[in-house]
C-alpha cells in the first residue's frame, strides 16, 4: 500500500462528493419537469415525442399503471434485441461477417442488456456486429439506465407525496432522463474519450505488421460512444471482451479515473435528488454517507488484500512488495485496480479493468460481497437508491419500534404492506444467488463451465449468479458459459430486476397514498449518524447472515488455505 | 364480592407504566397451569398462528422421526442426537410457556369476573297507563339473561344490576368493586354524566330505574371477560408487520441453510440433517418469535392492571403513536375546585377586615370554594372559624337567581358572590364600584375567578379564587414534550383565563370556550396534519370526539354513549391516566423492537459456533473461525442450541414486564436501546455459548 494509492482513493472520493449536489439538483429539475437550459433547446423534440406516441406527460400513473408501463417497455426491448441478434447476418453494417447468435445466447444477452446487467457470455469483438453493438446494446444501455432512474424517481415521489394516488408518468420519466441527462452527458464523454485515444469508427479492424513480420488484425469499432454510456448508465458491457482492461476502451490513468467517476456520478446524484424531493437535503446526505462508509470498508479491504502478494509466490523468491499483480494492468496498478473493482461492484456497473478471478481470496470476496448486499452502495443508476431504501425500511422498522412508535420513514408509517413488499424484494436475491449456485455445482452442465476446482471453482459459480441477480454483469472470468448457464443466468437476471422493481413500485404506491406525519422529538430522526450506522449494520448483518455459509466455503476457506500454502 | 383486580392504590398504579417486580409475574399459582398449557399448545393447529415457531415444530418433528429411525436401526452413539432433539423440543415448550404465563393472569382474572356475573333476576317494570315508569309501578321478576335491550327495571337496595343500562330516574350509591376493584361506593343518578350503570354491580342504598342498553353476552362485563382472557385477541397492525418481517427472515434462512448440502457435496464432504436443523433453528429469530405474543398479551394486561380496558390491541398501539393529547382542564390539569388565594380589598378597607367578612360569609358554605376561604383567612390572619350558633347567624344559601351566598347576623348582611351580581345588588352609584371592577378584571386576566364581598351594602373587596394547577403537572408536560407529544388544554373558560392557566401549567396550547363541535373540529384538524390524537371524555356530548380520536378514553363514570364511543374505558375515571396509557403503548412497541434486535444480533455468535463445527470435517482450515474455542464440533452445536432455548426462558420476565420507557427524546432512547439490545445481543451469546460449552464438556454430555 502506498501514499499515492491512498491519495488516489481519497481524491476520487472528494470528486464524488463535489459532483453529487450539482448532479442531484439537475436530476430533480429534469425529473420534476421543471425548467432548465437543456429544456429550452430540446423541449420541442421532447414534446414531439409525446405527440407521436400519444403521451400526456403530466398525467400521473398509479403504481400498477407505472409498473405495467415498465413491463410493456421491457418486453418490447427484449423482442427488439433478441430479433437483432438472431437476424444480424441479414442486417447491414457487418464488416467482419459475423453469423447469427445462438438462441440461448441471444436470450441471455437480450435479458442481460435490458436489465442493465450487461453480463456478456460472448466476446464482443468476435461475436457481435457493429449494428448489434450500436443498435441493440448502446440503445439498451441508454434506456435500461433511464428506466432505472425513472423507477427511482417514482419511488422517491412515493415518499415525497402525501395522500396521492399517482407516482409520476413512466414514459415522461424515460424520455426526459434519456434526452436531458444521458444523451448530452454521453456526447461530452464520447468526445473526451476520443480525445484520449479511444477509437470511434465503423470500420471492422486495423491490420498491423508486427515486429515478427506477422499480420495482426486488431478489432476496432464505435468504442468511445459505447464506453460513455457503459459507465454513466452503470451498464458495464464492454465493446471488447476484456472490457476496461483493454487499451482501446481505457487507454490511460485519466480515462480510468473518469470512468470510475462516471460509474458513481448518477448514483450519488440520485441520493441528493432524493433529499431535495423529500424536502430535506440532509436526508439525502445521510444515505450518501452510509454508502460512502460502506464503500470505504470495501476498498480498504480490497486494496489491503491485493497489496500483499500471494505467499506461494513469495516463497518462490518473488519480491512481495509488488503485491498481487496477477490479472492487473501495469498502467493502472494495484490501487486503481482495487478502486475500480470496488466501484464497479458497489454500483451495478460490472465493467472491469482487472480480472477479479485473479484477486487473492479476500480481495475477490469484496466484489462478491458488494454484490451480495444488493449493490446498494450508490448502486446501479436508480436501482442502487431503491435497493438502499429497502434496507432503510427494514432498519427503520426494527429501530423505530425501539423508540416506542409505529415506525416511520420521512413521516410515512411503515406498515405490514411495506414490510411484505420489502421482504419479497430482499428475498429474491439470495434465492437466485444461493439457489442457482447450489444447483449448478452438483449437475454436469453446471460443473462443465467451471475452470477451477475446490473453493475457487465454487466462488466462480457463486460469483456468476451473484453478478446476475444483482444485475452487475461483471464476471469472475474463468467461466465458459454454456446453454445451461446462459438460461439460468438469464432467469437470475430477470428475477433480480423485476422481482425487486415490482415490490418497490408497490411500496411507492402505498407510501404515496399515506399522510406525512410531522416530525416531533419522539420521532426517530433519519438524518443522523445513528441512522447511518444503523442502516449499515442492517445491511451488513442481513447480508452477512444470509451469505456467511457460502462465503465460508468459498473465499474464506481459500484464504485460510492460502495462508497454509495450498492453492486452488 | 371481591376480585383479584388490584385496588387503584396498588403498586402498579403508583409506580407508573405498570412496572412491578418479577416475583408477582412468576407466581407459582400461575406457573403450574402454564406448564400444562405449554404442552397443549404444541398442537400444530395452534402453533400455526406463529410462523417462526411453526417452522421450528416442523423441523423438530422431522429430526425426531429420523432419530427414532436411527434408534430402531441401532445407529451408534445416539446420545448427541437425543440431546439436540430434546433441546429442540424444549425450545418449543419454552415458547409456549412464555405465552401461557402471559395468558395465565388474564385467565385468573376472567374467572373471578365470571363469578361476578351471578345469576340474578331483574325487576322488569310494567308501564302505567300513561306509558311512564315510576318507583311505584308494578314489576315482574325476570331472569337477567332474558332481559332485552329497552326493558326498564327497578333496582333497589341490595339488588344486583342485571345488565348494563342507563339510569332513568333516581339516585343510588353503587358498589362497583366487581368491575373496578375500588371498594368505595359511587353515585349513579339520572341525567348528567353519571347515568351509566354496569351489570354485575350492586346498589347499596336508595333505588334507581334503569333502561337496559346491552343484551346478555355483549355487556360490559362480558366484554371485559373476553378481553382479559384474550379470547378474541387479534394481532395488532405492528404485530402483523413484525410477523411478516420475521417470516421473511425465516425464509431467507431456509434458503441459506437448504443450499448448504449442495455446497458441501461439491466440497466433497457430508452433513447430517440434524446439524442443518440445529443451524436453522438457531438462526431463525426464535427468541422474538417465541416471545412475540407474550409481549402483546402482557401489554394488554398491564393496561388492565392499570384499570384501563382497551377494546382492542390496536388502540394500545395507537396510544404509543399519539402526537397530540387533548386534556380537559378541570380534573386533569387543575384540581377541579377553585381555591381562595388572595384577599384584595378596595382602598380604605384593610385586608384583614375583608378576610374576616369573607370568612363569616363562608362559615356555613360547604362548597370547596367556601371551605378554602375559611382556611385562607385562618392561615393569613389567624381568624378562627366561629360557631354559627354562637353568633346567632343565619345562613343565606346560594341560589341561581341571586348568585350570592352569605350570612345574616342580626341586621348585618354579609354576602359574597359573582362580581356582577354583587354590584347589581348595591347599585352602580355605590362607592368603590370602579375599584371592585378593576380588581376583578385584574384577577380574570390572571385566570382566576373574582368573588366580590359586600357587608350590608358596603363593598369590601374581592376574593381571588384560583384554579389550582395540580402539583407536578408542569413536569409531566415537559416530559411529554420530550416524548414528542403536544398537549392541548380544553376548557369552557374564556380565552383570558384559559391562557393564564395554560401558561401556569406549561401546556403547549389551549382551546378556550370549547364546544363539543370545536373539540371535534380540532381533532379533525390535527388528524389532517398527519397526527394521532388522544383524548378522554365522559359526557354524551363527548361521544363524537371520542369516536373521532385515535385513542378515546371514556371514563367509567360517564354516559353509555361515551363508553360506546371510546376505544378504552378507564375504570378509575381518572383523566390524568391518559399520560400513562401513552407510556404503556410505547413500552409495548419498544419491547418488540428490542427483542427483535436482540434476536437477530444473536445470530452472529451462533454462526461462529456452528459454521466451523459444520465444515471443519472436510475443510480443517475453517477451525480458525472457531474464535470461541469451543471444545468439539458436537459441543459447539449443542451449546448453540441450548443457548437458543435458554435465552427464551431468560427473557420471559423482560417480555412480560416490558422494556422500561424513559421520557427522553427518540434519538437518546434509540441510542440506549441499540447499545443494550443491539450491541448486547452481539456479545451475550458469545459468552453464553462459551459457558455452556465449558459446562457440557466438563460434565461429559458430548
Amino acid at each position: 500500500m502506498s501514499i499515492t494509492g491512498w491519495a488516489t482513493i481519497a481524491f476520487f472520493l472528494l470528486c464524488v462528493v463535489a459532483i453529487t449536489r450539482p448532479i442531484g439538483g439537475f436530476l430533480k429539475r429534469v425529473l420534476e419537469g421543471e425548467t432548465h437550459f437543456l429544456g429550452r433547446i430540446f423541449g420541442p423534440l421532447e414534446r414531439s415525442f409525446y405527440r407521436l406516441a400519444g403521451i400526456r406527460p403530466d398525467e400521473g400513473q398509479s403504481w400498477t399503471q407505472y409498473a405495467f408501463s415498465v413491463l410493456v417497455f421491457k418486453i418490447a426491448c427484449f423482442l427488439a434485441v433478441y430479433g437483432i441478434l438472431r437476424l444480424q447476418t441479414h442486417l447491414p453494417l457487418n464488416p467482419m461477417g459475423q453469423g447469427a447468435v445462438a438462441p440461448d445466447l441471444a436470450y441471455n444477452t437480450a435479458i442481460s442488456f435490458l436489465t442493465n446487467t450487461n453480463w456478456q457470455s460472448y466476446s464482443g469483438e468476435t461475436t457481435m456486429r457493429h449494428l448489434s453493438q450500436m443498435l441493440a446494446f448502446t440503445a439498451q444501455n441508454f434506456v435500461s439506465a433511464a428506466a432505472g432512474i425513472a423507477i427511482a424517481a417514482a419511488v422517491i415521489r412515493g415518499f415525497a407525496r402525501r395522500s396521492a394516488g399517482t407516482i409520476g408518468n413512466f414514459w415522461a420519466d424515460l424520455v426526459r432522463t434519456t434526452l436531458y441527462i444521458l444523451l448530452p452527458a454521453c456526447v461530452l464523454l464520447t468526445l473526451f474519450f476520443v480525445f484520449e485515444g479511444v477509437p470511434q469508427t465503423l470500420s471492422g479492424s486495423a491490420t498491423a505488421l508486427t515486429i515478427e513480420g506477422a499480420h495482426q488484425s486488431i478489432a476496432l469499432g464505435p468504442v468511445a460512444s459505447q464506453e460513455a454510456i457503459k459507465m454513466l448508465g452503470t451498464n458495464g458491457g464492454g465493446f471488447f471482451n476484456t472490457n476496461s482492461a483493454h487499451p482501446f476502451e481505457n487507454p490511460s490513468a485519466l480515462t480510468n479515473f473518469v470512468q470510475m467517476l462516471c460509474i458513481f456520478a448518477l448514483g450519488a446524484g440520485l441520493t441528493n435528488m432524493f433529499g431535495r424531493m423529500v424536502g430535506k437535503e440532509r436526508q439525502g446526505w445521510a444515505i450518501f454517507s452510509a454508502m460512502v462508509a460502506l464503500f470505504l470498508v470495501g476498498v480498504s479491504v480490497l486494496y489491503w488484500s491485493e497489496a500483499h502478494s500471494n505467499p506461494a509466490l513469495a516463497a518462490l523468491g518473488i519480491d512481495p512488495s509488488f503485491g498481487n499483480m496477477e490479472g492487473k494492468e501495469t498502467r493502472f496498478g494495484i490501487a486503481a485496480s482495487a478502486l475500480f473493482a470496488t466501484v464497479t461492484t458497489d454500483a451495478s456497473c460490472g465493467a472491469v479493468n482487472a480480472m477479479h478471478e485473479s484477486f487473492l481470496a479476500l480481495g475477490g470476496m469484496v466484489p462478491l460481497v458488494n454484490m451480495m448486499l444488493g449493490e446498494v452502495i450508490f448502486g446501479g443508476v436508480g436501482s442502487g437508491l431503491y435497493g438502499f431504501l429497502l434496507f432503510a425500511i427494514i432498519a427503520v422498522f426494527m429501530a423505530g419500534l425501539m423508540v416506542g412508535r409505529t415506525p416511520e420513514y420521512l413521516g410515512k408509517k411503515i406498515e405490514s404492506r411495506e414490510i411484505k413488499m420489502t421482504m419479497l424484494a430482499v428475498l429474491c436475491l439470495p434465492l437466485v444467488m444461493l439457489g442457482f449456485t447450489a444447483l449448478a455445482i452438483v449437475i454436469k452442465p453446471g460443473l462443465a463451465a467451471l475452470s477451477a476446482t475446490g473453493p475457487h471453482g465454487f466462488t466462480e459459480a457463486l460469483y456468476a449468479y451473484t453478478s446476475a441477480a444483482a444485475n452487475n454483469g461483471s464476471a469472475f472470468a474463468g467461466l465458459t458459459a454454456n446453454p445451461f448457464w446462459n438460461i439460468t443466468l438469464g432467469v437470475g437476471m430477470m428475477i433480480g430486476r423485476f422481482f425487486v422493481i415490482i415490490p418497490v413500485l408497490a411500496i411507492a404506491g402505498s407510501m404515496a397514498a399515506k399522510k406525512i406525519s410531522v416530525p416531533t422529538p419522539g420521532t426517530f430522526p433519519t438524518d443522523t449518524g445513528l441512522f447511518i450506522g444503523l442502516v449499515m449494520g442492517v445491511i451488513l448483518i442481513v447480508g452477512g447472515l444470509t451469505f456467511l455459509p457460502a462465503l465460508a466455503l468459498g473465499p474464506i476457506v481459500e484464504h485460510l488455505a492460502m495462508l497454509r500454502g495450498s492453492l486452488f | 364480592m371481591n376480585t383479584h383486580l388490584p385496588h387503584p392504590s396498588d403498586a402498579s398504579r403508583t409506580s407508573g407504566y405498570g412496572r412491578e417486580d418479577s416475583s408477582s409475574l412468576m407466581r407459582a399459582d400461575l406457573l403450574l397451569p402454564a406448564i400444562g398449557e405449554s404442552f397443549r399448545k404444541l398442537d400444530p393447529r395452534i402453533m400455526w398462528r406463529n410462523p417462526v415457531m411453526f417452522v421450528v415444530e416442523v423441523v423438530t418433528i422431522l429430526t425426531t422421526v429420523l432419530l427414532v429411525r436411527d434408534l430402531a436401526t441401532g445407529a451408534a452413539h445416539p446420545g448427541f442426537a437425543i440431546q439436540i432433539n430434546l433441546w429442540l423440543w424444549f425450545t418449543l415448550l419454552f415458547a409456549n410457556f412464555a405465552e401461557a404465563v402471559a395468558e395465565g393472569r388474564g385467565k385468573a382474572q376472567a374467572d373471578s369476573l365470571r363469578r361476578a356475573r351471578t345469576e340474578t333476576h331483574g325487576k322488569r317494570l310494567i308501564a302505567d297507563d300513561k306509558g311512564r315508569f315510576t318507583h311505584d309501578s308494578l314489576y315482574e321478576p325476570v331472569p337477567a339473561p332474558e332481559l332485552e335491550v329497552g326493558d326498564v327495571v327497578l333496582v333497589e337496595v341490595g339488588d344486583f344490576i342485571p345488565s348494563d343500562g342507563e339510569v332513568l330516574e333516581g339516585i343510588a350509591s353503587v358498589d362497583e368493586s366487581a368491575i373496578t376493584g375500588e371498594s368505595a361506593p359511587v353515585i349513579r343518578e339520572s341525567g348528567g354524566d353519571r347515568s351509566a350503570v354496569t351489570g354485575g354491580t350492586r346498589v347499596l342504598s336508595d333505588w334507581i330505574i334503569v333502561r337496559i342498553t346491552a343484551a346478555q353476552g355483549s355487556t360490559f362485563l362480558d366484554r371485559m371477560i373476553s378481553l382479559v382472557e384474550g379470547a378474541q385477541r387479534q394481532k395488532t397492525p405492528n404485530e402483523i408487520a413484525l410477523t411478516i418481517l420475521l417470516a421473511g427472515m425465516t425464509l431467507i434462512f431456509i434458503i441459506a441453510v437448504a443450499t448448504i448440502p449442495s455446497f458441501v457435496h461439491y466440497a466433497g464432504g457430508h452433513i447430517s440433517v440434524l446439524i442443518l436443523v440445529a443451524l436453522f433453528v438457531t438462526l431463525i429469530p426464535t427468541t422474538i418469535g417465541a416471545l412475540l405474543s407474550a409481549i402483546g398479551i402482557a401489554g394488554m394486561d398491564r393496561l388492565i392492571r392499570f384499570n384501563v380496558l382497551a377494546m382492542s390491541g390496536r388502540a394500545v398501539e395507537a396510544a404509543g403513536d399519539v402526537d397530540t393529547l387533548l386534556l380537559d382542564k378541570t380534573g386533569t390539569i387543575t384540581i377541579g375546585d377553585r381555591q381562595a388565594s388572595d384577599f384584595m380589598p378596595v382602598p380604605d378597607v384593610t385586608e384583614q377586615e375583608l378576610a374576616d367578612a369573607a370568612q363569616l360569609a363562608s362559615l356555613a358554605d360547604e362548597t370547596p370554594e367556601g371551605r378554602s376561604i375559611v382556611v385562607l383567612a385562618k392561615e393569613r390572619f389567624a381568624i378562627r372559624g366561629r360557631e354559627m350558633n354562637a353568633l346567632d347567624a343565619h345562613f343565606v344559601p346560594f341560589t341561581a337567581q341571586t348568585r350570592m351566598s352569605g350570612v345574616d347576623i342580626g341586621s348585618r348582611q354579609i354576602r359574597k358572590g359573582a362580581v356582577d351580581s354583587v354590584l347589581a345588588s348595591v347599585g352602580d352609584n355605590a362607592p368603590s364600584v370602579r375599584a371592585v371592577r378593576q380588581i376583578a378584571d385584574g384577577i380574570a386576566r390572571q385566570g382566576g375567578t373574582p368573588l366580590a364581598v359586600v357587608d350590608s351594602g358596603r363593598l369590601l373587596g374581592v376574593v381571588h379564587l384560583k384554579d389550582v394547577v395540580k402539583g407536578g403537572i408542569r413536569e409531566r408536560f415537559s416530559e411529554l414534550r420530550r416524548m414528542g407529544i403536544r398537549t392541548i388544554m380544553i376548557t369552557g373558560d374564556n380565552p383570558l383565563t384559559a391562557a393564564a392557566i395554560a401558561a401556569e401549567s406549561g401546556v403547549d396550547d389551549f382551546l378556550a370556550q370549547a364546544t363539543p363541535e370545536d373539540k371535534l373540529a380540532l381533532i379533525r384538524k390535527e388528524q389532517a396534519a398527519g397526527k394521532l390524537v388522544a383524548m378522554c371524555g365522559d359526557g354524551t356530548n363527548d361521544a363524537p370526539a371520542l369516536a373521532q380520536a385515535d385513542v378515546g378514553v371514556a371514563m367509567n363514570t360517564g354516559t353509555v354513549a361515551a363508553r360506546e364511543a371510546g376505544n378504552m374505558v378507564d375504570l378509575d375515571s381518572d383523566p390524568t391516566k391518559l399520560i400513562e396509557i401513552v407510556g404503556i403503548g410505547k413500552q409495548l412497541l419498544m419491547t418488540r423492537g428490542a427483542l427483535t434486535t436482540f434476536s437477530i444480533a444473536n445470530d452472529v455468535a451462533k454462526y461462529f459456533a456452528i459454521i466451523p463445527a459444520m465444515f471443519v470435517g472436510f475443510y480443517p482450515q475453517l477451525s480458525t473461525l472457531n474464535i470461541m474455542g469451543l471444545a468439539t464440533p458436537e459441543s459447539a452445536v449443542l451449546s448453540a442450541v441450548i443457548f437458543n432455548a435458554l435465552i427464551i426462558i431468560a427473557l420471559i420476565p423482560l417480555a412480560l414486564k416490558g422494556v422500561r420507557y424513559r421520557p427522553v427524546g427518540a434519538a437518546a432512547l434509540l441510542r440506549r436501546n441499540l447499545l443494550v439490545y443491539g450491541v448486547g445481543g452481539l456479545i451475550v451469546p458469545f459468552i453464553g455459548i462459551k459457558l455452556i460449552d465449558m459446562l457440557v464438556t466438563s460434565i461429559g454430555l458430548v
